[in-house]
């Protein structure tokens, strides 16, 4: 039981830290004003056939 | 050129699957000849019958010289289609089969008489068959081939492998015959879509890692710098399944020759484990990989790149996080901790936000090209797939919330749900892939015909409605009627009386999927006509260059 509570701990404070922190970065890169090109330029890739 | 290449010498891959499917061979005559019980012995000869086959396909294709391995003619990527036409043929074939097992079974709720007293036709039997054969065959056969020709047109690049391509596809098809069969016979893990024995399991663990590696080998071979989205969806749900599937199925069979196995989890751990497996097969199977088909093949047929492809990017990371979370909701007021139903409830809420991101999305991929909807049957089935989209997955999270789940569980309610979701989202969107594939492979300018999409778009989405509204009234009323009590304390109705109560619904709902079932016809025979007669598409280069009038 104090092994799973000590993981259990962890996981609900470390574990939910990170995950927001990592899809943050996410929404920060999708968004990111440089990007834009980049993205606008993937969106035609289905239209590229040879 | 082609000729010449293509009476090159053994490739080391034929030659090695040559080899493994005469080892096979002989282990499965031996297993044949030793088995525990009869469907084993049964399904032993089967693969052995699929491995005599295969040696006999490797050596007609390759006397037949038609084989081109090059990965490029002419600075132009060869393109591997034989596979991808494969599957796409299986999806059509077995959606008919799997719509059809359904109906039958509607049919048999409604007049239970009809399971003829048979043990292969009764509903514990041919419930499993038909899920398995519309989610796993007619979804996953679509599935395999939409991501065989997606990857390889979205990478401008041909399909890793030779011999890898053929082995998942056609072991995948095999893999489905012997778990449809072995339901007919009475073999079942008894896990809810996980259905299928040890042995069945095993061989698709080795099928799906190939999978795994072809998708993977060919990103890496790809020309075009940037993944597609469709791709990142595409990698999540062959990557989920994976891992699904080895956690819900980690069993020890009572003997290597025979059938039966037992799962290493005990009590609510294995209902856990079970449920994650389940809603995370409707998240990553019937939703990830769907929603692959959704950003590559609305943007194609509406000419148009996808909406916002900076959401598409959210919207896939934020589904991801979300989705693995959300199984406890199927084991509300059960022994599974509240802690972990709460979480459950909280995620599959949470889940409205990327869902609807995603349909939003797709839509608007249409904006300044509605009217388009009004001449393509085509893109207006895929458009009313993700409307349906929308609209289940803004059902699910409601009936995720515990008050709304103490009404709707274990009644019809749910049973209308999972088919608004399968038959408006999932086959809707498989349809509008299937029309566009299908012209596209064959080489063929269109469709044999736009009328005929129109009848199928019509008649199925009638059975949807009539499908989905009789389910609603049906489950509302069910859980109403087993939670009412009289002044007294005692429950106002008998089991049987809220039975016979289902039946006027019943008959609505078989209907309803009878149409369904006739529009799925309608579409297996336009697409044989279009590769049958279809008229051919002239290659750009042997069009005859235009003259300016003198």
């Amino acid at each position: 039981m104090e092994t799973y509570s000590t993981f259990a701990a962890f996981a609900q404070t470390w574990g939910l830290v990170y995950f927001v922190a990592i899809f943050l970065g996410i929404v920060a890169y999708a968004l990111w004003p440089t990007n834009r090109a980049r993205f606008d330029d993937a969106a035609n890739i289905p239209f590229r056939e040879d | 050129m082609a000729v010449a290449t293509s009476r090159s010498s053994v490739t080391f891959g034929e030659a090695g699957a040559v080899l493994a499917l005469s080892a096979g061979l002989l282990l499965c005559i031996y297993v044949a000849a030793n088995a525990a019980d009869s469907v084993m012995t049964f399904h032993a000869l089967l693969a052995a019958a699929a491995a005599v086959g295969g040696v006999a396909a490797i050596f007609s294709r390759y006397a037949s010289g038609t084989r081109d391995l090059r990965a490029e003619i002419d600075g132009k990527p060869n393109y591997n289609w034989g596979p991808v036409k494969f599957a796409t043929i299986a999806a059509v074939v077995w959606g008919v089969v799997g719509f059809l097992a359904g109906n039958i079974l509607a049919w048999q709720l409604a007049f239970p008489a009809l399971n003829l007293d048979l043990p292969w036709t009764n509903f514990g039997r041919l419930r499993p068959f038909h899920t398995s054969v519309v989610i796993f065959a007619f979804g996953g056969n679509a599935l395999i081939a939409s991501s065989f020709y997606v990857v390889q047109k979205t990478c401008r690049a041909r399909l890793a492998g030779d011999m890898a391509p053929w082995f998942v596809v056609l072991g995948y098809n095999f893999f489905i015959l012997v778990a449809g069969t072995g339901y007919l016979f009475g073999v079942t893990q008894s896990k809810e879509y996980a259905e299928p024995e040890w042995y069945a399991d095993l061989w698709l663990t080795i099928v799906w890692v190939a999978y795994l590696l072809v998708f993977l080998a060919t990103l890496w071979k790809r020309k075009e710098p940037h993944i597609y989205v469709a791709n990142w969806f595409y990698l999540a749900f062959i990557v989920t399944i994976a891992m699904l599937h080895l956690g819900n199925n980690a069993t020890l069979p009572v003997s290597w020759l025979g059938t039966k196995s037992y799962i290493a989890w005990a009590g609510v751990q294995d209902a856990m484990f079970q449920w994650w497996y389940g809603h995370n097969a409707v998240g990553f199977f019937l939703t990830a990989g769907f929603l692959a088909m959704m950003y590559y093949f609305v943007p194609k047929r509406a000419e148009r790149p996808v909406y916002s492809y900076r959401l598409s990017i959210i919207h896939f990371w934020a589904l991801i996080f979300i989705y693995i979370w959300a199984g406890p909701h199927h084991l509300h007021y059960t022994s599974l901790p509240d802690w972990a139903q709460t979480l459950g409830m909280t995620f599959s809420i949470m889940l409205w936000m990327p869902s609807w991101g995603g349909m939003i999305n797709g839509l608007m991929t249409l904006s300044g090209a509605w009217d388009k909807l009004r001449t393509d049957p085509v893109l207006r089935m895929l458009v009313v797939s993700v409307a349906f989209y929308g609209m289940s997955t803004f059902e699910g999270p409601l009936m995720s919330i515990k008050a709304v789940n103490s009404l709707s569980h274990y009644t019809d309610w749910t049973v209308g749900h999972v088919h608004s979701g399968a038959l408006g989202w999932v086959g809707f969107v498989s349809f509008g892939t299937l029309y566009c594939m299908v012209p596209w492979l064959w080489n063929k300018k269109q469709l044999y015909s736009l009328k005929l999409v129109n009848w199928h778009f019509w008649i199925a989405t009638l059975g949807i409605v009539l499908y989905i509204t009789a389910m609603w009234v049906a489950g509302i009323l069910q859980g109403l009627m087993w939670r009412a009590y009289t002044g007294l304390g005692f429950l106002e109705y008998s089991f049987i009386e809220t039975v016979e109560a289902m039946h006027p619904f019943y008959v609505i709902r078989a209907i309803g999927g009878l149409l369904f079932v006739i529009g799925s016809v309608i579409m297996a025979y336009n697409l044989w006509m279009t590769v049958r007669h279809g008229e051919a598409e002239v290659p750009a280069a042997a069009r005859p260059a235009l003259q300016p009038a003198e």
